[in-house]
This record gives C-alpha cells, structure tokens and sequence, in this order.
C-alpha cells in the first residue's frame, strides 16, 4: 500500500500541521451572532447588488444581495431580523466591501423548499439551483461554482476531482466534514456526477486524515458508488488544485489554464456538501463550517457557522485565549490573512480562524539573500522566488513576469524556508499589484 | 468569559504565518561548528602558534565588517558570515605565516571582496578564498613554507607541502615510480609510520588505520602532512560535514560532483606524470594530500557564491573538479582548489542563468 501513495512530484513543504489540537472534535452549531454583517463582496468576480435597504426586515435565506453578472453570485440573510444599516467594512483579505448589517430578531422559519428528488431533474435546473443558492468554492478561493461547472461546448469531462486534502496545517473543516456528513457529501457527489457527467470520480485525501478516508470508503462500499479514494502523501500544498491534479492523474494543467483545459473539474469537499445543501435541502449558502483553533486558544473547535458571524464572538465561544496570541488569521497559516479587527466577519471563504502563539509568529528581520537555493526547491510551480523578488525589489514588474509571476500562487513555502527571512510573498503580491497599476 | 477584544494582537503580516525556523546565522554558526575539529586537529599537529593565526584572521574579519558597517550605518555582525570567512582564512593559512599576512587577507576579504559589492549575499567570489589568493600572490615564500607536523621526528623538517614535494620533485626526476606515494618514499619524504610496526610518534591505537589504508595514505587521511591549518585532516572535515548534510545546510550535488569529476580525471591522467599510462593515477592521494576536502566540503559549498539550483550545482562542482585537475596535473602550481573555485564562482550567474528552473504549466510540446 504504502508504494501507492503519491503526491506532487516538485516542491513543497512540511509544515508541522497542527490538526490534533482540533481533528478529533465533532461539529457543533455555533451560536447565532446577535449582529451579522453580511459582505457583498463574499467571492471572485464582481460584488452582489443590495436588495435590502435599513429598516428592511429579513426572513433566514432571504436573497439579499443578487449575483451582478455571470461571474458574480448571490448573497443570503444568513439569521432572520432587521436590516440595521449598510456598511463599508475591511474583510480579512483586506479588500473592502459593502456589507448588510442585520440585527438579529423573529424565528427560524426553517429553510426553503427540500428536493429530494433531485434525480429527476435536469442538469441544467440543478446548475440554476446552485448559481440562486450563491454557491461559490470554499476551499478559499471562492470561485463561483457555476461558472466552474459551465462547460464548453465539446469540452468533454474525463475527471471530477473532489478535494478533500486540506493541506494547509491546523484546519480541520473538510476533516470533520468528510467524517461526520459522509452521506451527505456523496450525495452532494452524485449531483455533480449528475451535472458533469465525468467519466470518472476520484476524492483526494491526505493520509493525515485516516478516518476520514476509511468513513468515505465505507460509505462508498455501502451504496455502491463509482468513486474513488486516493490517499496522498501529506505535503504542502497539495490542496491547490494543479497540484491535487498533477498528483492523482499526473497531467498539468497548462500555465494560466484552468484544470477544464485537461478534463478535470475540482471542488473543495465543503463546496460539494454545500451543493447537497443547496439542492437537496433548498437551502442557501448561508453557514460553513470553520475550525477555530490555535495554541493560544483555550478550546478549539469546528463550529457550523452563519456567514457574518464576527470572528471575535468564535474566539470567545472557544474560552479566549490561554496566553497572548502573537497573530489572528483567517484561514490556514500558510495563506491566511493575519487580522486586526475581531469584528471581522466569517465569509463564504474562511475555512478557519487560527490563534497563533507569540512564539510561532516571531519573525525575524529580514537579512540579505544568501543565495541557498531552498526557496527554488520548495516552489511547487517551478518558479526562482529569489530571482522574482530581487526583479520585483528593482522595480522592474516586466522582467519578473517574464520570469514567472503570474503563475505564483502565494502558497508560502518559499517564505516558509528562507532563512534570511526574506517576505518573498509580500513582494509577489507587491508585483502583481503594479503589474495591474501598469 | 476571556475578553478576547482587549487581548487582541494587532501584529498583521503578510502570509505565511509560520516558518520552518532556519535563520542566516543558524547556518553560519552550524559551519563554524562543523569545522572546529579540523581546526583543533591543526592547532594539535602544528602547535600553538597555528591558533593564533587562526584567532588573528577572526578578529580582523570581525574588526574589518565591524568598521565598514559602522561607517554606513548598520550593523551586520549578528549574521555570523565574518566569522566564518575568518576561520575559512585562517584555516587556508600555512602554520607559521607571520601574522600580518592573515591580518591582510581578512581585510582583502572583507572590505574588497564583500563589503565593497554590498556585503553578504553580493559577494560575487567567496571571500576566504580570494582573501587566500590575494596573499598567496603578493607573499609566496611565506604562504609556501609549511611546517612539519609534531608527531614527526623532531629532525624531520620540509619545507614543503606534500604536493608541492611531488610537484618540483618531478621536474627533475628520472626514474620511474608507481605514483606519488612511492615517490615520496624514494625520495625519503618523512612519514610517521602509522600502522607500520615501530608506530612512529601516533598512539598505537592508531595503528589498525595502516590496516585500511596502505602505508602513507594513513598519515593522509589523518591529517598528519604538512599543509595549511584546517585542511590537513580529511578524516575530521569528512565528520564534521556530515551534520551539514543531515541538516541539509550543504547538498550533495556539488561536494559529490566536485570531488566525483575530479577523481575521474586523476585517476585518467593522474598517473602520465609519474611515467604511468592512462587510469593509474592516485586518486585516493590527491584526494587527501591538499586543500580538497576543505574546499570541496566547506567552501565550494558556500551559498552565497554558489549556483541556486541542483543542476547548476552539478555544473560548478564539474567545472571545480575540472580546473583542479587541470591546474594540479599541468599547471605550473602543486595546489589547484582555491583558484578553481573562485575561477568557477565567477560563472556562477552565467550557470544560474542556464539552469532556470521549468515552470509548472510548461508542458515540453508532443508529451502528453
């Protein structure tokens, strides 16, 4: 067995991952923010437009924010109340959004209309039903889903990837997800299955989450499904789907590509169970499921979380913090956003919400390029992050991306490893930034 | 309830939050370390006098980094790299150098090589190395008068290193030998013995070495030849390499093809000057005899004027094993090292050029 198990060929790294503080807890509801702030800027591509003004009074799942646009996607009142203001807000990215702020009030009326009969229906429909229900990738990116599915004519789907590896250390969201809702997430599979047509399924799983692959077999076994498991190698950062891809069917997808271009479709584990919501439960994307972990937090969690939920009342619900944490971030250490404000709210994209310890996050100044080489060998893309950085440091945008810039995805490991502590992410971020200034 | 609110940090940085730990100076200080058996085996063999040397040139690559960061204004000395090119030059000195010649070295080092192009990471040369160099040009008699380990007898002395001795012992050579190691006997070079019965100077417990090594290459292998301080001990810098490979601070791509290509060619045409035909030269001799080992292991390896990629690694280590050979076997000097991987640091961004890694994405045309 253990001769079988692959990964990525090129780079990456090995972080200690940090997932015991949190793998073994089971999700549990957190409780209803008395305030939401819903963003309107929650995905990739263009903001939703306001369908609410202050004063409004909102039902659970409401539509409150419509998709502008094909690449854009809808936004929904994720607690029933009243709409207390619009707000411009910083999300933990750091770009800045509308934001609909709703005081909590009223009942839960439950959600829309359950369809359990979603075999019947027509690919087409379902794909309606996920573009109205605002599914968008929550693996981090937050590509709009729809547009994922939308195939070419005569582009032909060989392979319908499911990402279940979640590379990135300390998060345990996906984990918990592929353990507990098994059914579900198969269910949420044989939808996709439904809308693509691939010929073939495979779920790709880092071999750190053993039950979760034992629970999807067994469930697979059970209801006599097409799909396959594939244990991989635990490396970093394997969730990034080329390399998810170049690992399980060893083709790459093409620089600037999409993995359409080789026949493959990949979803986050948690977009296809928020795809079984959407469809089988008539229910929007309006809760995701966060780990909340960290040293300095006194008890992690996974918690199943309403969109717009501040960060602040997580950590809180978690006990607060043992010891002075040295960082917040919103999602995995490696790409996370570090954040200055505990009124930031959950996203469609926060995968987790990490307390780092002082010691983890102490830095270092950066010292001059030495010259080591490590950051060339820890890049999974092939790309000379020094080389980059040096470019980018002169200010000459055109030669780095000449070099490769563009096809950077800020994963970290060449920061992870520099010992001259050297912030090569920053300065990529920095480049593509004046690229875009021109 | 904790209030997380007045607990909060405001620390925000970029990603990634983590990092692995390695630091500039960690790996500074770790080569320092690994080279402090070989420096304690010179200190050993050549007597008080060789720690000095050693000392000096550490203080004057500190005191040189040290005043030029001052004058601009910053502080570099923390990284450990001055100290390390310190002891690199002291260890490339011959035991009983005046030591001003040390003194002169550092601060060529230092000032001119380093400091004068922007400091660590902008040395285009290896410090230590052209520091040697520069001296060994300007002062030959006193970097070329080397002197007789202890544990020789007290009446045995030489002027001259052991690959020196074979080189001008050559020229006018009519003979005929096997190779270097019966040449030296011939010629009556001293040798302690090691392994052979009588012992000679060394503890007995020494002697199973003969058993390993035939007679004279034990004396090699230990360290027991004139040469410069640090680079007489092939054992001690083999051992102390080996916590730089398991933590990775050298790869194996450049000592490996270095000290691959080099044996290749000596074992080729090492042998012609001795009267011998092709593939009979001594290569476990040039391996131990000179200032391989030291530079193969610590100072080709040096990060900074070395290629970033593996492949680029192999083709410097390829090029240094060339030029060696090259020098050592043809050129008009016994010793080859230093000038061989300086000569080869100065193409290091030609190779770095060449080697560009492949970007993910490009597939090669027609591979499916």
């Amino acid at each position: 067995m253990a001769s079988k198990i692959r990964t990525f060929p090129g780079g990456g790294v090995h972080p200690h991952d940090y997932k015991f503080l949190s793998n073994d807890i089971p999700i549990r509801n957190a409780p209803i923010p008395p305030v939401a702030v819903i963003a309107l800027q929650q995905h990739m591509g263009a903001p939703a437009e306001c369908l609410v003004a202050p004063g409004d009074v909102v039902r659970e799942g409401m539509l409150i924010g419509k998709a502008q646009g094909v690449f854009s996607a809808n936004v929904h009142a994720s607690i029933p109340g009243k709409v207390k203001e619009l707000r411009d807000i910083y999300l933990a990215t750091g770009i800045r959004s509308k934001a609909v702020v709703i005081e909590f009030e009223g009942e839960f009326e439950g959600g829309g209309t359950a369809e359990a009969n979603w075999r019947s229906k027509d690919p087409q429909d379902l794909m309606e039903l996920i573009r109205d229900q605002g599914i968008v990738g929550l693996g981090g990116a937050t590509f709009p889903t729809p547009i994922k599915f939308s195939i070419r004519e005569g582009n032909k789907i060989e392979f319908f990837v499911i990402n279940g590896v979640e590379c990135e250390p300390f998060l345990t969201s996906d984990h918990r997800l592929m353990v507990e809702k098994t059914e579900s997430l198969l269910t949420g599979v044989e939808i996709v299955r439904r809308i693509l047509s691939p010929q073939r399924v495979l779920i790709g799983v880092e071999a750190n989450k053993p039950d979760a692959i034992e629970a999807l077999n067994r469930e697979i076994a059970n209801s006599g499904l097409d799909i396959e498991v594939v244990a991989l190698k635990t490396k970093y950062p394997q969730g990034d789907e080329k390399q998810l891809l170049k690992a399980l069917i060893h083709r790459e997808v093409p620089s600037g590509g999409l993995p359409l271009d080789i026949g493959a479709v990949v979803s986050n584990a948690g977009t296809v169970y928020a795809i079984y919501e959407a469809v089988v439960l008539g229910k929007p994307l309006i809760e995701r499921i966060v780990t909340v972990t960290g040293p300095a937090l006194k008890n992690p969690a996974n918690f199943k979380v309403r969109i717009g939920t501040p960060v602040g009342n997580l950590l809180e619900e978690c006990g607060g913090f043992i010891s002075a944490p040295g960082k917040i971030v919103a999602g995995g250490p490696m790409m996370g956003f570090a954040l200055a404000d505990p009124d930031v709210p959950v996203v469609k994209g926060t995968s987790g919400i990490l307390a780092l310890s002082e010691k983890q996050t102490r830095s270092g100044l950066p010292t001059p390029c030495i010259g080591c080489g490590r950051c060339i060998e820890a890049c999974p893309f092939g790309l000379s992050p020094t080389t980059l950085y040096k470019w980018i440091d002169h200010q000459e945008y055109d030669e780095a991306i000449a070099a490769g810039l563009m096809d950077c995805k800020e994963c970290g490991c060449c920061a992870y490893v520099c010992p001259a502590r050297i912030p090569l992410v920053q300065g990529m971020k920095l480049g593509k930034i004046m690229k875009k200034k021109g | 309830m904790a209030d997380v609110k007045t607990s909060w940090s405001a620390r925000v940085t970029v990603s990634p939050h983590l990092h692995e730990g390695s630091t500039t100076a960690k790996i500074m200080i770790s080569v320092i370390i690994c080279l402090l058996p070989a420096g304690v085996w010179g200190v050993f063999v050549f007597g008080l006098y060789s720690l000095y040397v050693v000392l000096v040139s550490v203080a004057a690559s500190v005191l040189t980094e040290f005043v030029i960061t001052r004058l601009q204004g910053r502080f570099t000395l923390n990284d450990w790299s001055a100290v390390l090119t310190g002891v690199l030059i002291g260890y490339n000195m011959p035991p009983s150098v005046p030591l001003y010649i040390p003194v002169i070295a550092s601060v060529f080092a230092i000032a001119v090589v380093k400091m004068a192009f922007g400091g660590l990471g902008r040395n285009w040369m290896n410090p230590a190395l052209a520091g040697r160099v520069f001296v060994t040009f300007s002062w030959t008699g006193f970097m070329t008068r080397w002197q007789s380990p202890l544990n020789w007898s007290a009446d045995a002395v030489t002027s001259a290193s052991v690959l020196g001795f074979v080189k001008s012992g050559l020229m006018d050579f009519e003979g005929s030998v096997r190779g270097p190691i019966e040449f030296l006997a011939l010629k009556g070079f001293p040798t302690s013995g090691v392994g052979t019965a009588g012992g000679g100077g060394l503890p007995a417990l020494l002697a199973p070495l003969g058993r390993i090594f035939p007679a004279g290459y034990g004396d090699l292998f230990l360290g027991n030849i004139p040469g410069c301080i640090g680079e007489v001990s092939a054992l001690l810098l083999l051992l102390g390499s080996i916590y730089l490979f398991a933590k990775k601070i050298i790869t194996w791509e450049i000592p490996v093809s270095y000290i691959g290509s080099f044996s290749l060619l000596i074992w080729f045409l090492g042998g012609r000057p001795f009267g011998g035909g092709v593939f009979t030269g001594d290569v476990l001799f040039h391996l131990m005899a000179g200032g391989l080992m030291l530079g193969a292991l610590y100072m080709a390896t040096d990060m900074v004027s070395s290629p970033l990629t593996r492949r680029g690694m192999i083709i410097y280590g390829v090029g240094a094993g060339f030029l060696t050979f090259l020098i050592r076997i043809y050129g008009s000097f016994p010793e080859g090292v230093s000038l061989a991987i300086i000569i080869m640091n100065m193409f290091v961004p030609l190779i770095n050029r060449a080697t560009r890694p492949v970007v993910f994405g490009y597939v090669k045309e027609g591979k499916e």
